[in-house]
């Protein structure tokens, strides 16, 4: 094992997938030598692998995803980089229209290997335009594959399987995940789509967490021990597919959830969670449901505005104890 | 051109680098939350095109904004108050450097979304042409917001529309770390216009009087129903794109070629040899600019941070 950062992980899956694979390439805004990507991300490789298959691009979001889905479904297997995951948005059509679809719509003739990272969340005071986490925007769009990795031996194992596999993904980062770091096997490693992964056990009551919130939640899980109160967390680690089992089997065992996300609360990520163990385990509950994620608003500028929007380990110790 | 109006240019350009010079120190002192994007070395075409402007007159902004503001007429005190997220600035502390908007003055607001702007002002463009208003729209937005589909479509359509518009790309020769020319074939962006059927001019956008002649013309045309015009300032960053971005991706030598065309040296210069400033009126003029900035940054620090709670009002109109 040796230890290494978010960021570091992510890197190396690319190194990795384009050393294994001729057809890998990436694209996206200032990922080539003059910057190295705007987390760092994908520092070194353009020394390491050229201009032609660690593309910069201009400012052209919608171009960048069509581009990427032509070269996918023509035999490469592009990993685009969205530098903010708020632009994404001015690729919808690519995304959800055409990637998406294609598959389906053409009647399985055609596939679309192709991997979109982006990095969301809020926290650094950069406001409306570039802290949203629009992750659940992606599960409403049947053909895509959602990663949400909150550990850096996840995002490794993750990334390889998204760029192995034959469907478009979206690889949402962190960005306060980027510097920290975890634990990673020196040899080669994959980690399927759809498989929990239990962070802590206990018996009181399950917590669902996402990305940074997984943390928060752990954070959480040591105050309310003091409190006498056990709970399990739950990172889902991939949202489309979502690990049912694991999560109602927690549930089936602690009686009690909350569910903790990054994203607004209207139709978001705690919202499809909720509604899954209200239709297959509400025999098993003792207790309402309980979500915690941003109330519906923009992500503001302001520090003291920012900190009140974005769940916080207390706000995480609260919905515990209401249904404890 | 009216001694009055040249001081005009000289005070505003002096004002936006003494402010932007401000923030970068208080960004240095933790002041300043998130990032920060100077306008330093830019002012020329914030100030040659706004001072064309009347108050009623529209001007739709970017992440770079901070000079757009003061060209407009903006408050400095509330404009630093915004960047500092206080509750007393133009935004209430919600929108931050990257966002800042007055809309009394005009001043519909920036977008840190590269190239979101342009089909804005084509829609103030629409509006005014709709309301028999003569108001005019200057649109900003960098080199790198011109690769962008909404400059397409957003051009085209106040060409077709003959709308009231000016798009006033800031070729400031990069996007980040990403060259002009690295990321388009032309030389000069102007050239897309003829795509679209409407003038476009390059222009060096260093300097102030020449950028005011050709916003003058193309106001004029605005105004008179002929429709929007395509002005290519070139330009240059002086500082880094960011804060931290240390810039290590420009050939030795250019930033000191580019010093040396500093728009508010090169004016002050150039009213300095024909007598219309002297040295002690620069200096007067330095020192009430100072003192404004001064007051601003006063203001700014001891106005409280919005309360947590602030953060749910303003979802719905
Ligand atoms: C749609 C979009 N893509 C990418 C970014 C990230 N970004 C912020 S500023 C910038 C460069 C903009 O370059 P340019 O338009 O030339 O303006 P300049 O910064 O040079 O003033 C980029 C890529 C963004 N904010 N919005
Ligand atoms: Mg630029």
């Amino acid at each position: 094992m040796k230890e290494i950062a978010f960021r570091d992980a992510i890197r190396e899956a690319l190194v990795e997938e384009m050393k294994r694979d001729e057809t890998v390439f990436l694209l996206g805004e200032d990922i080539g030598r003059y910057w190295e990507g705007a987390f760092k991300v994908t520092k070194g490789l353009a020394d390491e692998f050229g201009d032609k298959r660690v593309r910069d691009t201009p400012i052209s979001e919608s171009a960048i995803i069509g581009a990427a889905v032509g070269a996918a479904i023509t035999g490469m297997r592009p990993v685009a980089e969205i530098m903010f995951g708020d632009l994404t948005t001015l690729a919808m059509d690519q995304i959800v229209n055409q990637a998406a679809k294609i598959h389906y719509m053409f009647g399985g003739q055609a596939k679309v290997p192709l991997v979109i990272r982006t990095p969301f969340g809020g926290g650094v005071n950069i406001a409306a335009h570039h802290s949203q986490s629009l992750q659940a925007w992606f599960m409403h769009a049947p053909g895509l594959l959602v990663a949400i990795p909150s550990t850096p031996y996840d995002a490794k194992g993750l990334l390889k399987t998204a760029i192995r596999g034959d469907n478009p993904v979206i690889f949402c980062e962190h960005k306060l995940l980027y510097p920290e770091k975890g634990l990673i096997p020196e040899e080669d490693y994959t980690i399927p789509f759809g498989l929990a992964q239990t962070r802590r056990e206990g018996e009181d009551v399950t917590i669902v967490a996402t990305m940074f919130m997984v943390g928060k939640a752990l954070e959480a899980a040591k105050t309310l021990e003091k409190q006498t109160i056990n709970v399990e967390v739950i990172d889902p680690r991939t949202l489309i597919p979502l690990d049912k089992e694991a999560i109602i089997n927690s549930v089936r065992k602690t009686g009690r959830l909350v569910v903790v996300s990054e994203g607004c609360k209207t139709a978001g990520v705690t919202a499809e969670i909720a509604a899954l163990v209200a239709e297959k385990a509400i025999d098993y509950l003792d207790a309402p449901v309980r979500r915690v994620a941003e109330p519906d608003t923009p992500i503001p500028f302001s520090p003291s505005l920012e900190k009140h929007v974005i769940p916080d380990e207390k706000a995480i110790v609260e919905a515990v104890k209401e249904i404890a | 051109m009216k001694k009055e109006t040249l001081i005009r240019l000289y005070r505003k350009m002096l004002e936006i680098r003494i402010f932007e010079e401000k923030v970068f120190e208080l960004y240095g002192q933790n002041l300043v939350p998130g990032t920060i994007h100077l306008y330093s070395g830019e002012e020329a075409v914030a100030v040659g095109v706004c001072t064309n402007l009347r108050q009623s007159d529209y001007i739709v902004s970017t992440h770079r904004g901070h000079g757009h503001c003061i060209a407009k007429g903006a408050k400095l005190d509330k404009t630093m108050a915004e960047i500092l997220g206080k509750k007393t600035g133009y935004c209430k502390g919600k929108g931050g450097s990257m966002h800042i908007a007055d809309f009394s003055i005009g001043m519909l607001g920036a977008t840190a979304v590269v190239g979101a702007g342009i089909p804005i002002a084509t829609g103030a463009g629409l509006s005014s042409k709709l309301r028999g208003s003569d108001q005019v729209t200057a649109c900003f937005f960098g080199d790198g917001a011109s690769n962008q589909g909404t400059f397409h479509e957003g051009i085209n359509l106040a060409a077709i529309w003959r709308l009231p518009v000016l798009f006033v790309c800031e070729n400031n020769l990069y996007a980040m770390g990403t060259r002009q020319t690295q990321a388009m074939l032309p030389q000069d962006i102007s050239e897309r216009s003829v795509a679209y059927g409407i003038p476009g001019v390059s222009i060096d956008g260093n300097d102030v009087l020449s950028v005011y002649d050709a916003a003058e013309e193309a106001v004029k045309r605005a105004r008179g129903g002929l429709g929007p015009t395509l002005i290519e300032c070139k330009t240059y960053r002086q500082k880094g794109h960011s804060r931290w971005d240390p810039a290590t991706y420009r050939p030795k030598g250019e930033v000191e070629k580019w010093l040396e065309k500093d728009p508010i040296i090169r004016l002050e210069k150039q009213l300095l040899s024909n007598g219309e400033l002297s040295e002690a009126k620069t200096t007067r003029i330095k020192r009430e600019i100072e003192n404004a900035v001064e007051d601003a940054v006063k203001f700014a620090v001891s106005s409280p941070y919005p309360a947590g709670d602030e953060a749910l009002e303003d979802v719905f109109a």
